[in-house]
């Protein structure tokens, strides 16, 4: 859960104190500007300009010769395999910062949006490098991936004689996903640092941690009143006919009719797959449960149509009950 | 002696912010400039204002927008739950105070960075293990988080039942964007919306396209109300209220209640409405023009069934001869709605309720006798009838 009180204070505090920050480490090109890297780039992009290819085409141009696709501006500075395999330089305030996020829950990170700036062509023999900034944290945010902070870094890259090229913009989500175990970022080398995006999780407590925890071992259980036999669903801790707070489970068939539904293509959240079908299907025991529809073209599904619940994982990790239409 | 809340306070001033995509300020401005315009147009001063309320939702307590306007001692103040299904029982809230003397002048407001900050379109999430948490804990594992996911879920039951289609829906939209061209507070002011524009429009939760979804605004919007004996030496034309009552029927969710024999329909809206009549004693043909919640178009269809407009089922029979248009039998909506004017959570609803009395609408029907305006569906919920003094 998120922190809150005192703890979310002082640690917004801490925050702050990385708003208009220099991150300490200077990313530069290793290699200067070069036709082999970018045609390579130019070939996995598909784009086939002249200019940036062809050196005759290029020297009779306004430019006098090949220039790099300003696109690739970051490109030359990216890191390499030091990077990808999650090598931090200790120096780095960017990072530190992100590891704080981490140390408080907020373990997901997504990349939302960049806006490049170019103020001149790149030509081979240039060379690169890129002072970052943290310009901003937005405050404390609820997004469709959870709880969360943005951060707004500006990068600004000069050439070989101090002159500015070009500048970026890059604004991360630091949210607290679902609980991604440590380990994932740094053992598997591979993806996101948060791994692969997964369902928002159930919350639990008292009184529905129970159900899950039967979801667990493969069935759909329905609450029953132990003093008066009255089914209910959702779980609650008294019975509406007759107040007892006594209850035991009876395990659904998991047949059930389609009492509505929906096909839900906006917003996409990471974790599910859309077009989504979702619907409130009546179980033959008389509960209503709501979930998937799945393995069934959404123009298909239909007010009325039986289908049958498994347990089945989602993601990773989640466990949930979901319907496939019963052929008759 | 028993009160019931007929003709005990009516709606002095009303006030708003500009409507926009990204209102550059805090909400807590938002409510403070809304609620200064409210008191303002109400000929009254700050110091004169003792009673506040507003929804649970909003993050500008009162004691702050009281501290930013000027406002001095207060007696009364409460909030009301459940998003916009409280737009109206704020109204409640500032009627039963003025009405039992626990406040003289209420100040009722609700300000929002509904585009620039927290954006309901992307739904719920995380926050502290409540009630309220366990119970999206149902729905958001199987992707069902957003309001367009909860009320399409309604909407497809309700056109399997009544042979509803979109271009129904399209009726509402257009109607109320008509209105909305002529509004220079609309977002969609001077930008009229055709009935193929309406059906090509993207899917967001089928049957749901884009049209039938309000927008998502910047802003805020306040009112002030008093005893009608006060407001007779006001400036403005009070708007009385003639009724207002809240309602939420058995086994309700908060926009979630799958769980009813029939799920086409909204109980809570019928016993809000039968208060409404009892109260007023009033009855649908003494109405003249409406104000009806409208976060999604196909809410308005069962809003005007739950008020007796027409029978259960046949709402998109009354509004396809162009009820809901200027000239028609009730026009609706006549700043937009929160389809084309601004999603204000209903409040932005509550001040065209005023202007339609006051005759000053960008829209105005010739009969304004009597107004009815709602607030929220789907979630415990509220309405009121404005009447003339
Ligand atoms: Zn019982």
């Amino acid at each position: 859960m998120a922190i809150s009180g005192k703890e979310r204070e002082a640690f917004e505090k801490k925050l702050e104190a990385y708003v208009g920050l220099d991150i300490g480490v200077e990313d530069h090109s290793r290699n200067p500007i070069n036709a082999a890297m970018i045609r390579q780039w130019c070939e996995a992009m598909g784009d086939e300009n002249p200019i940036y290819l062809d050196s005759e085409v290029a020297s009779g141009s306004a430019h006098g010769g090949i220039v790099a696709p300003p696109a690739m501006l970051q490109a030359w500075i990216l890191g390499g395999v030091a990077m990808a395999a999650g090598e931090d330089d200790p120096a780095d305030k960017q990072r530190e910062l992100h590891r704080l996020f981490d140390a408080h829950g907020f373990t997901g990170v997504v990349a939302t949006n960049t806006e490049q700036e170019y103020l001149r062509y790149l030509q081979p023999g240039d060379t690169v490098r890129a002072r970052t900034v943290i310009e901003s944290i937005s405050e404390q945010k609820a997004t469709g991936l959870g709880i969360g902070y943005f951060i707004n870094t500006r990068s600004v890259f000069k050439d070989q004689n101090d002159d500015e090229v070009g500048s970026l913009t890059f604004r991360v989500l630091k949210f607290e996903g679902a609980e991604v175990p440590a380990e994932a970022s740094g053992d598997s080398g591979e993806g996101s640092p948060a791994g692969p995006p997964q369902r928002i999780k159930p919350a639990l407590a008292h009184d529905n941690a129970w159900w899950w925890d039967v979801i667990e071992t493969g069935e759909l259980p329905i609450q029953r009143c132990a003093e008066c036999g009255v089914l209910r669903h959702p779980p609650r801790p008294m019975c509406g006919e007759c107040q007892s707070t006594d209850w035991d489970f009876i395990r659904s068939t998991g047949e059930g009719e389609v009492v509505s539904f929906v096909v839900i293509h906006y917003p996409e959240v990471p974790g599910y797959t859309y077009p989504l079908v979702v619907a409130v299907v009546e179980l033959s025991e008389g509960e209503r449960f709501v979930g998937n529809v799945v393995d069934v073209d959404p123009g298909d599904v239909s007010i009325g149509m039986a289908v049958q619940a498994s347990i089945e994982l989602v993601d990773d990790e989640l466990k949930l009950p979901v319907f496939r239409p019963v052929s008759v | 002696m028993p009160t019931t809340l007929k003709n005990e306070a009516a709606i002095v001033g009303i006030g708003e912010t500009e409507y926009s995509k990204n209102s550059g300020r805090s909400e807590l401005a938002l409510a403070s400039e809304a609620v200064a315009a409210a008191i303002r147009d109400a000929g009254l001063s700050p110091s004169d204002i003792d009673g506040m309320t507003t929804f649970t939702m909003d993050t500008s307590d009162e004691i702050e927008v009281a501290r930013a306007v000027g406002i001095k001692d207060l007696t009364f103040f409460s909030r009301v739950p459940h998003g916009g299904g409280a737009a109206i029982g704020v109204m409640h809230q500032a009627v039963m105070a003025v009405a039992t003397g626990s406040a003289k002048a209420v100040v009722v407001y609700r300000a929002l960075n509904g585009r620039s900050g927290a954006r309901y379109s992307e739904g719920v999430s995380g926050g502290p293990t409540t009630s309220d948490l366990i119970h999206w804990s149902w729905y958001m594992p199987s992707g069902l988080m957003t309001p367009a996911s909860w009320v399409a879920m309604f909407t497809q039951r309700y056109m399997h039942l009544t042979g509803c289609t979109s271009a129904d829906l399209a009726e509402i939209c257009l109607a109320q964007r008509e209105h909305a061209v002529k509004n220079p507070r609309a977002f969609f002011y001077e930008r009229p919306l055709t009935f193929e524009e309406h059906q090509s429009a993207r899917p967001i939760v089928e049957p749901l396209r884009l049209y039938d979804c309000c927008q998502e605004t910047d802003g805020g919007a306040a009112c002030v109300v008093v005893s009608p004996e006060w407001a007779k030496d006001l400036p403005n034309k009070p708007a009385v209220i003639r009724a207002v009552a809240q309602g939420a029927a058995g086994n309700q969710e908060s926009m979630t209640s799958f769980y009813r024999p029939e799920i086409a329909e909204i109980p809570s809206m019928d016993i809000v409405a039968r208060q409404c009549w009892e109260i007023s004693g009033l009855r649908p043909d003494d109405i003249d023009c409406a104000v009806i919640y409208d976060a999604f178009s196909s809410i308005v269809l069962w809003q005007l069934e739950s008020f007796g407009f027409c029978k259960k089922g046949e709402a998109r029979d009354f509004i396809q001869d162009g009820a809901l248009r200027l000239g028609g039998r009730l026009p609706t909506n006549t700043h937009g709605g929160q389809l084309s004017e601004a999603y204000i959570h209903g409040m932005n609803g509550v001040n065209e309720g005023v202007r339609l009395i006051r005759g000053t609408s960008t829209s105005q029907p010739e009969k304004n006798e009597h107004v009815v305006v709602t607030a929220g569906v789907g979630i415990p919920t509220s309405a009121m009838i404005l009447g003339q003094s």
